[in-house]
């Protein structure tokens, strides 16, 4: 059985995963990708201490995010199909609408 | 006190009736009777005033103050007012009528405009007479300055009107700064700007004497100013761009008198700074004696009479400024009378050939016998010959000059009297006995409707009872010394016959008595430089300094605006550039800013 440590290198480990995607992926779909991997190392770090401190609401917590991160995804992937419908793109280089 | 405040009245209600009442004012002739009329009434009001010899003030509250009024206004009648009073009234009548026939191919509606200003003008220049405290003859002192600017510039689409109109308020305004700045100063130190209240402390030796030098050269500079004293007389030639019955009522007879009234008006307090009467009578002198030189070249007919204007104020300054204010004033009075006498007559010799300049007149006498007469009546009595008005005044002012004890001023005084004769016969013999010019046959000048030619034999009869009048017997039956009526009869026959000698004759060729005086010929037809100087002055220090602001604003104070706006257009143009409008970047920038956070809390923060 491996300590809370394990688990938290892990999660750490995701989340720079993640995070690493959505800073450098030019696709939308990858961006979108990363997000998930960097919930997901929420979801590590819930359940992780949950067990630590034997607490069942831990795990309440990482279904509630389940949940949402499903409907983050669904919206998420609807706007990048309006995107690519407007734009003929996804790329994220080109969607610099905003720029100053 | 009630004739008076009728005499003042009236003007005023006219001025109100003609501008509020526009109808009436665009009937131009109409208007022209309107304000006759009332002028009329407030003459023999006047007239009525001085024969009942009625003296006394008064006094209604004007400016609250702690413990008593700050300032008073009321009316003032004394020995100066009297006389005053009949004489602004009288020259304005006979200028309201004349002006009736003198500006009749005006349009009407700027005759009634010109009538308006003329009430306008005799309502200040009656209350600035009857004035009883320093600070109300301030006030009608500046409408009457205002009615000056507005009758010079009356022609105002003649651009030389114009700019004489603007010069004449200016220069004049320079010496009011001094009177206002004057008049504030004493009654800081007094208390009371009432002329009986402080008269009686002059004589109660009551009157703080700390700074009055320094007060009454202000005050005097104020009649520096209007009475076109030396070095601010540049504007009373000028001001004959106005209409010729304008120039005799207010640039001979009235408004530059103001300037000698005022004077009179302060004597009592004058006698108590002996260093500002010395100053009066200097000024006045060189004054009297600079315009009379510049007089003897002049070629235009009214510019001749207006140095000879100044000069003549220049005499009564003098007058009183040697201690002898009655003999000026009395001056005033009869130079009043005939110089108005003069410029009209000069207005009736414009009207009937069409220019100002003397050598293009010449053998007027032949057409206009009528004008000729009453001008060469005129002219002996500012010459100063026996038995006219002016010989009497000018003999007064020169016998109060050696009273008091000034030869120089005598010396200067003198010299002027024989320029007066000169210059005055200068043109009386080229304009009317000069070699004649072609007229044209079938439009020959000829002498003046009779609304013209009326005030001008009743100003000439004047000058002569007036004179006749003192040869009768002068009141106190005082006679000056004989050395003096010799002289003074000398000088003017000895200028009247070097003008016959030269211009009447020809024995003397002009050439001869010009080239050993050259350099005064030289100086006095450039008029001294004067209004060189001033225009270089202007041009110099105003324009320099302005340009030297100009400058400041154009390169300093814009040039620190531009300079803090193009370093916020390079900021804001270098900040644009972080907003990429790409999602990453700011995601980028919140991973790098949380991972900058957790750095700090975790070492840096000391705990």
């Amino acid at each position: 059985m491996p300590g809370l440590h394990s688990y938290l290198v892990v999660a750490a480990l995701v989340f720079a995963i993640g995070l690493f995607g959505v800073l450098t992926r030019r696709n939308a779909v990858g961006i979108l990708l990363g997000i998930e991997l960097m919930l997901n190392a929420v979801n590590i770090n819930l359940v992780a201490f949950a067990r630590l401190h034997g607490d069942p609401i831990g795990l309440l917590f990482a279904l509630f995010t389940i949940a949402i991160t499903v409907a983050e995804v669904a919206v998420g992937l609807a706007i990048v199909i309006v995107i690519f419908r407007v734009r003929r793109t996804i790329d994220a280089d080109r969607l610099d609408l905003l720029r100053g | 006190m009630d004739k008076p405040l009728v005499v003042l009245a009236l003007p005023f209600a006219v001025f109100l009736l003609l501008s509020l009442a526009a109808p009436l004012r665009r009937r131009g002739v109409l208007a022209g009777w309107v304000s006759t009329a009332a002028t009329a009434a407030a003459f023999v009001t006047a007239l009525v005033i001085w024969r009942d010899g009625a003296r006394g003030s008064l006094i209604v509250p004007w400016l609250p103050g702690d413990g008593g009024p700050m300032a008073t206004v009321g009316l003032l009648l004394d020995g100066l007012s009297a006389p005053m009073l009949v004489l602004v009234t009288l020259v304005s009548l006979l200028v309201q009528v004349y002006s009736l026939a003198y500006l009749d191919d005006e349009p009407p509606r700027s005759l009634g405009r010109y009538y308006v200003y003329q009430s306008l003008f005799a309502f200040s220049m009656l209350g600035l007479v009857l004035s009883p405290t320093y600070l109300q003859m301030f006030v009608f002192w500046e409408l009457v300055g205002l009615c000056s600017y507005l009758l010079i510039g009356f022609w105002y689409t003649r651009p030389a009107a114009a700019r004489a109109a603007v010069k004449a308020f200016w220069t004049t305004k320079l010496g009011d700064l001094g009177f206002v700045a004057g008049i504030v100063m004493l009654w800081s130190n007094t208390g009371t700007f009432e002329f009986e209240a402080l008269f009686r402390m002059a004589k109660d030796q009551t009157l703080p004497l700390e700074g009055l030098t320094t007060i009454m050269f202000l005050i005097y500079l104020g009649a520096v100013g209007k009475s076109a004293q030396f070095p601010l007389h540049v504007w009373l030639p000028d001001a004959m761009e106005g209409p010729t019955p304008v120039s005799a009522l207010i640039h001979a007879a009235t408004m530059v008198t103001a300037g000698v009234f005022l004077v009179a008006r302060s004597e009592p307090l004058l006698v108590l700074v002996p260093a500002v009467l010395t100053i009066v009578a200097r000024v006045g002198a060189f004054t009297a004696l600079l315009a009379a030189t510049m007089a003897c070249v002049e070629s235009d007919i009214k510019r001749v009479l207006a140095y000879s204007t100044v000069s003549q104020l220049g005499y009564m300054l003098a007058a009183a400024g040697a201690g002898a204010a009655a003999a000026g004033f009395f001056h005033l009075l009869t130079h009043g009378v005939f110089k108005a006498l003069l410029f009209l007559g000069a207005g009736a010799v414009i009207h009937a050939v069409g220019t100002n300049d003397i050598f293009r007149m010449g053998g007027l006498w032949r057409f206009m016998p009528h004008t000729g007469i009453v001008f060469i009546a005129g002219t002996l009595a500012l010459a100063g010959v026996w038995p006219l008005a002016g010989f009497f005044s000018k003999e007064a002012i020169l016998e109060g000059v050696v009273a008091g004890g000034r030869p120089g001023v005598f010396v200067a005084l003198a010299v002027t009297a024989f320029l007066t004769a000169f210059y005055m016969f200068r043109v009386v013999f080229i304009t009317f006995f000069g070699p004649g010019h072609p007229h044209g046959d079938t439009h020959p000048p000829h002498d003046p409707p009779w609304l013209m030619r009326g005030p001008l034999w009743l100003l000439a009869a004047l000058t002569v009872a007036i004179g006749v009048r003192f040869v009768i017997g002068a009141p106190g039956d005082h006679h000056p010394p004989v050395w003096l009526t010799v002289l003074s009869l000398a000088l003017a026959g000895g200028g009247i016959a070097l003008a016959w000698a030269m211009y009447g004759t020809g024995v003397i060729p002009v050439e001869l008595v010009r080239r050993p005086l050259a350099t005064i010929d030289f100086l006095a037809r450039r008029r001294y430089f004067l209004d060189a100087i001033y225009g270089g002055i202007y041009r110099g220090l105003m324009l320099g300094f302005s340009r030297v602001v100009g400058w400041i604003d154009r390169y300093v104070v814009d040039g620190i605006l531009n300079v803090c706006s193009a370093w916020s257009l390079r900021a804001g143009d270098a900040l644009r550039r972080i907003q990429s409008g790409q999602a990453q970047d700011y995601v980028y920038g919140v991973a790098f800013g949380v991972l900058l956070l957790l750095v700090w809390a975790r070492w840096w923060r000391t705990p």
